[in-house]
């Protein structure tokens, strides 16, 4: 039961991260959702998965992926914004007098 | 509703609305958020299958692809930043 809390908890975080990635304005805004899609979803669901699964040879395995995918991640996310950053894209600002 | 079927269904239905931030995406640097979101999913989708229908050889191809997904979004994103495309 308490695994499939935590599966269920990791899909509204993939769902909402997805939907930030279609409707942010920017790259960096983009790439934050992203990141906590990536982060939160992901840790959330292999807790669970590992939760179900017990202790033994094949819950390890899960762990050694998901200290991989947190250790990596956040080093994708900032070589994205650094290259982003280098070549000159300017973070969004709100313009005055526009309805969007 | 199985729960594998959610798991395997709700991803996949994100993984294919983020597509659209790939083929419509205004910079390059859009379509490789995109690209990284959709295989950091597709290592989700291994490992619950691997957990929900017992066959633990998908945990080490899940294990791969984690491992090269990391190295193709550096490459792609260290190109990026020294030359690459022209401007848009």
């Amino acid at each position: 039961m308490i695994a499939y809390i935590f599966i269920f908890l990791g899909l509204i975080f993939i769902f909402f991260g997805t939907l930030g990635i279609i409707r942010f304005p920017d790259i960096y805004t983009r790439l934050q959702t992203s990141s906590k899609c990536d982060a939160a979803g992901a840790v959330a669901i292999m807790v669970g998965l590992i939760i179900k699964e017990g202790l033994n040879a094949v819950s390890l395995r899960i762990l050694i992926i998901l200290l991989f995918l947190l250790l990596t991640n956040p080093v994708a996310t900032h070589a994205i914004a650094r290259s982003a950053a280098i070549r000159g894209i300017k973070p969004w600002r709100k313009e005055k007098n526009t309805e969007r | 509703m199985n729960v594998i079927t959610l798991i395997i269904s709700v991803i996949a239905g994100t993984a294919s609305l983020a597509l659209y931030r790939v083929i419509f995406g205004p910079t390059p640097w859009d379509r490789l958020i995109a690209v990284n979101l959709i295989s950091s999913k597709v290592v989700i989708i291994m490992v619950a299958t691997a957990v929900f229908f017992e066959r633990s050889i998908y945990m080490d191809v899940a294990l791969v692809y984690a491992v090269i997904g990391f190295v193709s979004i550096i490459a792609i994103s260290k190109f990026l930043e020294k030359e690459g495309m022209e401007k848009e």
